[in-house]
């Protein structure tokens, strides 16, 4: 496979001609943050906050869905690209109830995670503080719509991954809600086979087993990642 | 409580600033030209919002301390009931065991706001130390940098929510 | 079908012409005066009159002015009626011997009809939507003919580039350029997209054109599957657009019948076939990745671009998407070759824009101007400004993703750059006028509640930024709100503008961005905060 060389925020990279900027960046060491982005689960680009800029591109573009090209100029820190970061941070922390301190993944949360890295100390924007159902119809599993980001993870594990397809997405806008087959609880939804690769790949609190409480969700993301190398790669170790 | 889990770095503190109003202090009137103040809670009734213009303009340097001050927290919840009356309606007549009654005491009990709302939508804040609570070594770390007039900068894990 | 079959069509149509026609419009803004009970009653009055050798009464598209609808012509004494009720029918019969009927005529020199320049609209009130020989007694399928048997598909692309086409669905992108590249890319499959998902507030040039001359749209089609090299096409039409879809529908039945979709077309190796899909008016599946997910069948999400459709579209094929006024250009483009074309417009936007006025402005109604003319002339002139004496505040072009040009630039042309300039965009061609009552606030949060009720949800800024902006745009409506948060305001839509996925969100905060540039201070005044308040209160 051909080799790319470019450089990210200034330095000289070379990745893999197949390789998106978040891959090639990662690889080099340079972080990009992300949330919709999991390692095994095809790309949408919908949380905006991988993106970058390129020397030449009109627009904005994000990491996670951009392939490398040969001589690109890729910004990933600027000071426009950390304002508006903060901002969407801050978007998403105002759409539904996301309250750390009585929460399953506090201290094990992506979105509390970003937070503190990109130095949101508060949010500018109005609370929305919408009411919202949790669905802990499922013997092993429980739902909190309150804590989603809509990030759409657990949906594309569920069709990609265990190709079950139970999760999906109704509703638009910010009426938009994660949904069990059709819109039934989920412990109703017969697509569902229990594997729990949601939970998994849940990077709040919104997925959690039944029975954990404040703090106490841990997730094992490289499950995800060995049932995907393996199918992908045929390789059985990771 | 987290506050007081500095420990001996109280007595340094006190030798440093005067702790002027508060829960521990027996003033009843918020004072004058005070240099530095730390909000605890969220801002819930029309009391809190009277103190708050008021301690705002009498001090150099607000600060919201704490989750419920910075984002509303757990007071803020009950937001997502839709009003301070449906509020009431859950919390006194709905799940009460006898006598289902709102209290009502007009210049006693202060009326809740419609929505609970953090202290920068009241009223400008200068820093903000989120956390629930935010620990002592965070506090000190935070208090020292104002009392030696350097800059405030927070690392990540100081400004962690929950 | 041959060329000698279209001439003998359209010789056998013009043969049956009768010495008087009424033509009564039948596109939905007359449809919805009750102008179908108008052509019942005329036909009912020529038969008691005993003329049906001498009368033709034909339903036709759209006759333009809608605020006078319903519309009736009559030929050849060139004379429109309007507000014709079907009480009035047997009068109208009675003046085609030269009496004067007791109905408002319409003044057919009035800048509203002399300024328009008719391409896409020339046979708009004229055929018979419903009818193909109609269409073809126009001139209808001879550019189609002549482009399968006389042109290349690369003929075809260089005189659609060479005309200076571009896209009118809003963003102004060179057609031509759009064909050569989807033309270039190999693949066994490929697809001829037209979006008639017009979504605009205001808007309805796609629906009138669709309702009165929907067989130029499929020409075009047809014509641009050629230059690319597709098989199949598919029109996106919006569910709430029942009488464009019927006769779409009919116009694809009646193509088949004469050959003119199928295999073969006009006795060349090419085939082509169209299916209607119907969308089901969600606004988002106006933009083309969306729109194509959901003809594919899933849900009406947009994807971030690139790949841009022209190299992986519908069902993963290299894609053609155009608007309907974009098809609806080319027959007379290659009837009458690029140069004429070209010759209308300006140096960078050429041809004509067919826009819909509406709003607070004396005529409303379609009308479609040559590129350049100012919008001075077209709300004032052609317009006839606002009613009741009040004065033109601004105009708003581009609905939701578009802005508000205030009264003070009004002498500012229409073309792409200009109006870009201005912080608007020329748009799909709503066009809406507001007099010196609106608030402009109110109109920044109407088009702010729009693409928040529309948005998809799928990116973040898109979705919890469009109605943070709305909470704020409230805020200061109900003059709750501080500078503290016009400025969050502003900062916001710098952030959704320069973050969100795709076009709505991307253009969203323009109503805002634009209504501030020009009437900021109808912002500062309704601020708690601001200097003059406090001046009040004190």
């Amino acid at each position: 496979m051909a080799a790319k060389t470019l450089t990210i925020n200034g330095q000289l990279i070379s990745a893999e001609e197949d390789q998106t900027v978040l891959a090639a960046a990662r690889d080099a060491g340079i972080e990009i943050p992300t949330l919709c982005h999991l390692e095994g689960l095809p790309d949408v680009g919908a949380c905006r906050l991988c993106l970058v800029e390129i020397v030449g591109w009109p627009r904005l573009v994000p990491a996670c869905v951009t392939k490398v090209a040969e001589g690109m100029e890729v910004y990933t820190d600027t000071e426009r690209l950390r304002k508006y970061r903060r901002a969407i941070l801050e978007l998403i922390f105002a759409e539904r109830n996301h309250v750390c301190s009585v929460c399953v993944s506090n201290g094990n949360c992506e979105l509390q995670n970003l937070a503190m890295k990109l130095g949101m100390d508060h949010v500018r924007f109005e609370y929305r503080h919408p009411n919202l159902d949790v669905d802990v119809s499922h013997r092993l599993f429980g739902m909190d719509h309150n804590r989603c980001i809509l990030c759409t993870r657990c949906v594309r594990v569920c069709w990609y991954v265990e190709c079950a397809g139970t999760k999906n997405v109704a509703g638009r806008g910010v009426n938009s809600r994660i949904i069990t087959d059709m819109n039934q609880p989920w412990a109703e939804a017969e697509t569902c086979t229990n594997c729990g690769k949601c939970v998994q790949g849940c990077p709040t609190g919104a997925l959690f087993y039944k029975g954990a409480t404040v703090a106490e969700m841990e997730r094992d993301r490289s499950k995800l990642e060995f049932i995907v190398t393996a199918r992908e790669k045929k390789q059985w170790l990771v | 409580m987290s506050f007081l889990d500095m420990d001996e770095w109280l007595v340094e503190l006190q030798q440093r600033a005067d702790v002027v109003y508060g829960p521990f202090v027996d003033t009843k009137e918020y004072p004058q030209d005070v240099d530095l103040v730390l909000i605890e809670g969220a801002v819930c009734n029309s009391d809190h919002v009277e103190l708050l213009h008021t301690l705002r303009s009498r001090t150099k340097v607000v600060v919201a301390f704490g989750d419920c001050a910075v984002t509303g927290n757990v007071p803020a919840m009950r937001n997502a009931l839709g009003g301070a009356a449906p509020v009431l309606q859950r919390a006194y007549i709905e799940l009460a065991d006898t006598n289902p009654q709102i209290p009502r005491a007009e210049g006693v009990v202060p009326p809740l706001l419609e929505r609970v709302v953090p202290v920068h939508a009241v009223i400008p804040v200068e820093h903000f130390l989120p956390g629930c609570p935010p620990d002592a070594g965070k506090i000190k770390a935070f208090l020292t940098m104002l009392l030696e007039g350097q800059p405030v900068q927070l690392s990540p894990q100081e400004i962690k929510f929950g | 079908m041959v060329l000698e079959d279209l001439v003998k069509i359209k010789e056998r149509y013009l043969a049956q012409r009768k010495k008087f026609t009424f033509r009564v419009c039948l596109a939905a803004g007359c449809v919805s005066a009750n102008s179908e009970a108008v052509k019942e009653a005329l036909e009912k009055a020529v038969a008691e009159a005993g003329l049906q050798n001498d009368v033709e009464v034909r339903g036709v598209g759209c006759l333009k002015l809608c605020c006078g609808g319903p519309l009736v012509a009559v030929d050849p004494l060139n004379v429109i009626y309007q507000k014709v009720t079907p009480a009035d029918a047997p009068a109208l019969v009675a003046a085609l011997n030269g009496a004067e009927p007791p109905v408002a005529k319409v003044d057919l020199a009035h800048p509203y009809f002399a300024k328009q320049l008719n391409v896409v609209l020339e046979n708009s009130g004229i055929v018979d939507p419903d009818d193909i020989e109609s269409y073809i007694a126009h001139e209808g399928y001879r550019a189609l003919r002549d482009a399968l048997r006389e042109l290349s598909p690369a003929d075809v692309i260089a005189i659609v580039t060479k005309s200076g086409l571009r896209g009118r669905g809003g963003a102004g992108y060179p057609t031509g350029l759009k064909w050569a590249t989807v033309a270039k890319t190999k693949s066994a499959r490929k697809f001829v997209i037209c979006n008639a998902d017009e979504g605009d507030p205001g808007a309805f040039m796609d629906r009138s054109v669709l309702e009165s001359d929907p067989h130029r749209v499929i020409e075009g089609m047809i014509i641009a599957a050629y230059a690319v090299g597709a098989e199949q096409g598919y029109i996106y039409v919006r569910a709430e657009y029942p009488l464009a879809i019927k006769r779409l529908q009919n116009a694809i039945r009646q193509a088949r019948q004469l050959g003119l979709l199928g295999s073969g077309i006009f006795e060349s190796p090419f085939s082509f076939n169209i299916e209607i899909r119907i969308g089901a008016g969600a606004f988002v599946c106006g933009e083309e990745t969306a729109l194509i997910a959901s003809i594919a069948g899933r849900r009406g999400r947009p994807r971030p671009r690139p790949p841009y459709p022209a190299e992986y579209g519908l069902f993963g094929h290299p894609t053609l998407i155009n608007n309907v006024e974009t098809f609806a250009n080319i027959p007379p483009i290659i009837r009458n070759g690029p140069e004429w074309f070209a010759r209308i417009g300006t140096e960078k936007s050429k041809g004509t824009k067919v826009f819909a006025l509406a709003g607070q402005v004396k005529h409303t109604g379609l009308i479609e101007v040559p590129m350049g003319i100012t919008l001075r002339e077209i709300v004032e002139e052609m317009g006839g400004g606002a009613p009741d004496g009040k004065r033109v505040k601004a105009v708003q072009t581009g609905g939701p993703s578009g802005g508000c040009v205030p009264a003070s630039e009004l002498d500012t042309p229409v073309d792409y750059e200009s109006l870009t300039r201005l912080g608007s965009i020329m748009g799909s061609g709503g066009m809406i006028v507001m007099d010196e009552t609106t608030r402009m606030v109110d109109v920044a949060r109407f088009f702010v509640e729009f693409c928040m009720d529309e948005s998809c949800g799928k990116c973040a800024p898109c979705r919890a930024g469009t109605v943070q902006m709305y909470n704020l745009l409230t805020k200061i409506r109900d003059g709750r709100a501080t500078l503290q948060d016009l400025q969050t305001l502003e900062e916001l839509c710098e952030v959704v503008k320069n973050t969100s996925l795709c076009g709505l969100g991307q253009t969203a905060p323009n109503p805002v961005l634009s209504t501030l540039r020009f009437f900021r201070d109808e912002y500062l005044a309704l601020l708690k905060d601001h200097p003059a308040q406090q001046h009040q209160s004190a």
